[in-house]
């Protein structure tokens, strides 16, 4: 594991109509990090993750990734967003009318990407020999392998999950975890995992809890 | 831009999934287009035909000289042609007969004659040059031979050798046809003869309809034009061939801008349809949008590719325009004439021609409106946070940025003003703007005005007594009126069309008739065989027919063609008895006239027609000279009437005043009251007997007034047609947008379904959801139709045509039209409703696409 900042945030604020989200955040993720965020709802968890993509811009501070200043600017963020980072969403976003290697595609396609690794990737998932099924007919579990695959098809740097099992069984969310484990390292990239879930927080390298604070490692003990 | 593969296959997606909504959007702009090209098709073919008919009648000369009567005195002649800067010059006569065989079969049979100077005509009109037998060269100037066209030949089944009989007024005249011409211009009916032969036939000794001017080379065609203006005077006119194409252009302008307005509509209505289902597209898609955003897809390349979606859709349907566009000219011409029945280019058979630049025009039309029309739905799509729209429940939020009741009050209050401001160059451009203003305006408070009224009806409703279906449906119609309006605009849009057609067309109906029967207050009228016949009847014709025992009362009117405006058809004077005390019983005037004592006596009183008035500011009690008189006798509007038969304009004079004036005793037309106690039948049989009765075109009141309606509704044919397609296409939309609205909601049916709803509660529920919408949309779209159809009836049809009309609605017919589009959206959301309340509803609460 490499110790250089796949991700800085420097003295991040957020705050909307007169209420504050976010205040004077700090963190850095070192590369190949695999992180889960975890926090009361309304904490401003998904306001992080909105905010690290470039889907929104902070009131004050900065945002690093790979060393890069994420721009304010639209237009690139979007660019830098759609090469260095990946994302799985709880509710799958897969687009219904594409076959699953046509949405694994994606990514490579809007990066100017061979195709070649589409299939591989839905194979990686287990979904080999379903790459001209459409999204109707699968089930949700299958989905989000699906979306894994998107996530990393075009190895980027930072993969952002935002309560990835939240639409899921126990039984399939642990198998989803294990595979959004161990394709994350496999890729050789750095994740951070939102969730309530303890399940999901437990394949992380570390637990991060956001509170008012700021970000606080702890340990699930501690959670108790 | 996006890689093209991308680009391919989220165009294939979209359309494979949603074929309806894709077929409805291409067929929309296919009509829209098709209509405007075959109405500029059908009338570039007229136009041009008519002018290359013209020109080939004027050969190679560059300037004609006329004058403002419709003959003039040869003596100019000789002066014309050793005049400086003339180089030849050819003297015609041209002359209009009937032709007696074809008055049974054909209305108004007519066949224009021009006498020439053969010896002149070879160097300015060598195609016009007869071509007599070999063995009787002579026969170019013999006083009975005539050299026919092609056209006239077949037209009149004849041969060289055979005799044709040709009237003029009541008298006969058998020519024989010594051949055809050197080179006629295809599908014109024309004759040739000696001009001396001409003169001495017809009766007009020593006089000449123009003369063609070839000028010396070197010599400037405007200064001489301008010389020998001022050197002739006012009663000359000095034309060239492009002032004959003026005046065929502004022959059918008028109407050809109205036909391509009402293709507009349907272009129009097409454009909100596209505006329609990509508001409804990008709602449903919005997280699947927002998710290309997120995986890297930048705005502008999403605006792209939303813009494209529908451009491509705009291409095809704009080809496919292009393509039904050429047939149904193609067809149009071959059933309904070049003028479509209106009657502007009669003895015409016009070619077909593909115009490439028009049709780049209507195909960049097409496919542009189809862009603009999901400019709005793509700018909103493509600039939407991503983040939230990737939430389900977020798509109303889209909908906020289509409320704009600032931008509906800024149309609605523009389009009063445009309503009230003058035509350019004589179209009713800002009559158009207002109606396009009051359409976007009304669609624009559309959302407003539906949230207020079900807003309130959710007020009145006592929850825990009304049907929990009403409730359901009456909350989601007051709180989230912006989709709801998106359906209804499909309802107000061909509602309100509808209504104005319906009421403008009834208005217009009911005004003719009324007007008929004004202007046809005999019981019989009678016409040589053709219609303003140079000869007309003479003043010995005149006293048999007024001393035949059955009339009452006759009332003879004199009717010829006058030429005010060398770039504008011409318009006709009416010269009859008019009690000068009481104009209004035999004029139609529209207000009050001048008085007898407030007409100067110095003057002559004339009634001119609104056109007139338009055309050539005639207002009343305005003092102006006309060509067929002297020059110093002054002339005073004494009041004004409607005339919907002549909309080039018409004025009317005492007859005893014209004859004074031109010492023409001849008559054109006679109305006859028939004596009590005497029949129509009689009368007729009398008129018959006469030496000339069989010269005479006899007819009965009832028929002429059948005859004008039936003109009426023959020219109002295309119009209904492009009505109907407007309306098919807005019904389309009304089907597309219920359609496409349940695929939208189909998470919230879901919900339904789990908390206990049945299906056929869920079905009920959308059924009414759609009665209440569409009852809402024929109440706005009758109050909208009905402002339309006031400047149709008030602005456009004066500003265009010159002539006003009363207001009549036809109630029976619009609550029929409101049922049936009531029914027919009900029906629509029924059968939508089906669909929305199948099994997979259930499936979409779990998952999230």
């Amino acid at each position: 594991m490499s110790h250089t900042p796949v991700l800085e945030l420097s003295d991040i604020s957020k705050s909307y109509s007169d209420r504050q989200v976010l205040s004077g955040l700090s963190y850095s993720l070192a590369a190949g990090e695999y992180v889960a965020i975890m926090g009361d709802s309304g904490v401003g968890k998904s306001t992080l993750l909105n905010l690290i993509a470039g889907l929104d811009s902070p009131d004050s501070g900065e945002i690093k990734i790979d060393s890069k200043i994420l721009p304010v600017e639209d237009e690139a963020a979007t660019i830098l967003r759609r090469k260095y980072l990946g994302f799985i969403f709880q509710a799958f976003h897969v687009l219904p009318h594409l076959t699953l290697l046509q949405n694994v595609s994606l990514p490579l396609l809007l990066n100017h990407l061979s195709l070649d690794r589409a299939p591989a990737m839905l194979a990686a998932v287990g979904l080999q020999g379903r790459e001209q099924d459409f999204p109707h007919q699968l089930s949700g579990g299958e989905l989000q392998r699906v979306a894994i695959a998107r996530a990393l098809v075009h190895r980027p740097r930072l993969i952002l999950a935002d309560e990835p099992t939240g639409n899921l069984d126990q039984d399939t969310s642990r198998e989803i975890l294990q595979l959004i484990r161990s394709e994350i390292k496999a890729n050789q990239a750095s994740a951070i995992i939102v969730t309530h879930s303890r399940l999901a927080a437990e394949t992380a390298d570390r637990i991060l809890v956001l509170d008012r604070h700021g970000l606080t490692p702890i340990s699930l003990e501690n959670r108790k | 831009m996006s890689p093209p593969l991308l680009t391919r296959w989220l165009l294939q997606g979209e359309w494979r999934s949603h074929r309806l909504q894709s077929i409805v959007a291409v067929l929309a702009i296919m009509f829209g287009v098709a209509l405007g090209f075959t109405i500029h098709l059908i009338n570039t073919a007229a136009v041009s035909e008519f002018s290359a008919a013209t020109r080939s009648l004027s050969g190679t000369s560059d300037l004609t000289v006329r004058a403002l009567r419709s003959t003039f005195d040869e003596t100019l002649y000789p002066m014309l042609s050793q005049h400086e800067g003339v180089a030849r010059a050819n003297p015609v006569l041209e002359i209009t007969v009937g032709i007696p065989a074809k008055a049974k079969a054909v209305h108004n049979p007519v066949l224009k004659i021009l006498g020439l100077d053969m010896f002149r005509a070879i160097s300015i009109t060598p195609d016009l040059l007869g071509v007599p037998a070999e063995d009787k060269p002579m026969d170019m100037l013999a006083d009975d031979a005539v050299f026919l066209s092609p056209a006239a030949m077949e037209w009149l089944a004849v041969k060289q050798g055979d005799s044709i009989t040709v009237s003029m007024g009541t008298e006969q005249i058998t020519l024989r046809v010594a051949g055809g011409l050197a080179r006629a211009h295809a599908g014109q009916r024309i004759a040739v003869m000696d001009i001396g032969a001409a003169q001495w036939r017809f009766d007009q000794i020593g006089q000449l309809s123009r003369i063609e001017l070839k000028l010396q080379q070197g010599v400037n065609h405007t200064a001489f034009r301008e010389m020998l203006g001022k050197e002739l005077g006012a009663s000359y006119l000095l034309t060239e061939s492009q002032d004959d194409d003026t005046r065929a252009h502004n022959m059918s302008r008028a109407y050809r801008v109205n036909l391509n307005i009402l293709a507009l509509v349907a272009l129009f209505t097409g454009a909100f349809l596209i505006f329609s289902s990509q508001v409804l597209s990008t709602i449903r898609r919005r997280s699947q949008l927002a998710l290309l955003r997120v995986l890297g897809m930048t705005r502008r390349q999403l605006l792209r590719q939303l813009l494209l979606e529908s451009g491509l859709l705009g291409v095809l349907g704009s080809l496919l325009g292009l393509a039904l566009g050429y047939l149904l000219a193609a067809m149009a011409l071959r059933h309904l004439g070049a003028d479509l029945g209106a009657g502007f280019f009669p003895g015409l058979e016009p070619q077909l021609h593909f115009d490439p630049l028009a049709a780049i025009f209507y195909f960049l039309l097409g496919t542009g409106v189809t862009v603009l029309g999901s400019l709005l739905p793509a700018w909103e799509a493509a600039h939407t946070h991503p983040a939230p729209a990737l939430k389900s429940g977020s798509e109303y939020t889209v909908l906020a940025a289509l409320r704009a009741p600032r931008l509906a009050a800024v149309c609605l209050l523009t389009g009063i003003i445009f309503a009230g401001l003058p035509p350019v160059y004589d179209l009713p451009v800002f009559g158009y703007l207002a109606i396009v203003l009051l359409l976007i305006g009304s669609m624009a408070a559309l959302p407003y005005l539906c949230g207020l009224l079900f807003s309130t009806l959710l007020r009145a409703l006592n929850p825990s007594k009304s049907n929990i279906l009403y409730m359901l449906a009456v909350t989601r119609l007051s709180n989230a009126s912006g989709l709801a309006a998106i359906a209804l605009g499909g309802v107000l849009v061909s509602f309100s069309l509808m209504v104005a057609m319906a009421i403008m067309v009834t208005s217009f109906r009911v005004s003719v008739d009324n007007w008929l029967a004004q202007v046809l207050p005999a019981d019989l009228y009678l016409h040589p065989i053709i219609h303003q016949d140079m000869r007309g009847l003479t003043t010995d014709e005149q006293q048999t027919i007024t001393s035949l025992p059955d009339i009452a009362r006759i009332d003879f009117i004199r009717s010829i063609p006058v030429t005010l405006d060398p770039t504008r058809p011409n318009i006709t004077l009416l010269a009859r008895p008019i009690d000068r005390n009481d104009p209004g019983l035999i004029v139609p005037l529209t207000e009050n006239a001048l008085s007898p004592g407030e007409i100067s006596p110095d003057t002559v009183p004339i009634w001119v027609s609104e056109a007139m008035v338009d055309l050539y500011g005639f207002k009343i009690g305005k003092q102006v000279t006309l060509p067929f008189a002297d020059p110093s006798q002054l002339f005073i509007v004494a009041g004004v009437w409607r005339d919907y038969g002549r909309i080039f304009g018409a004025i009317q004079m005492e007859l005893s005043d014209y004859r004074k004036l031109t010492g023409d005793d001849h008559v054109s037309d006679a109305a006859l009251w028939i004596k009590p106690g005497a029949t129509i039948h009689t009368a007729i049989s009398a008129l018959k007997a006469l030496p000339f009765g069989d010269t005479l075109e006899i007819m009965e009141t009832g028929r002429v007034r059948a005859v004008a309606l039936k003109q009426f509704d023959r020219s109002f044919a295309v119009t209904y047609l492009l009505e109907l397609v407007a309306i098919g296409v807005g019904l389309m939309g009304v089907a597309a947008s219920f359609s496409a609205q349940t695929l939208t909601r189909i998470r919230e049916f879901g919900m339904l379904r789990h908390i206990g709803l049945s299906r056929r509660q869920i079905q009920r529920m959308l059924t009414l959801e759609g009665g209440l919408l569409a009852g809402f949309g024929i109440i706005t779209g009758f109050l909208l139709g009905t402002g339309i159809s006031l400047i149709l009836i008030f602005i456009v049809n004066p500003q265009s045509f010159h002539w006003t009309m009363q207001l009549y609605v036809p109630w029976a017919w619009l609550v029929l039209m409101a049922l049936a589009v009531l029914g027919a959206a009900t029906l629509t959301a029924s059968v939508a409703s089906r669909r929305a309340a199948s099994g997979n509803v259930i499936r979409a609460v779990r998952e999230d696409w």
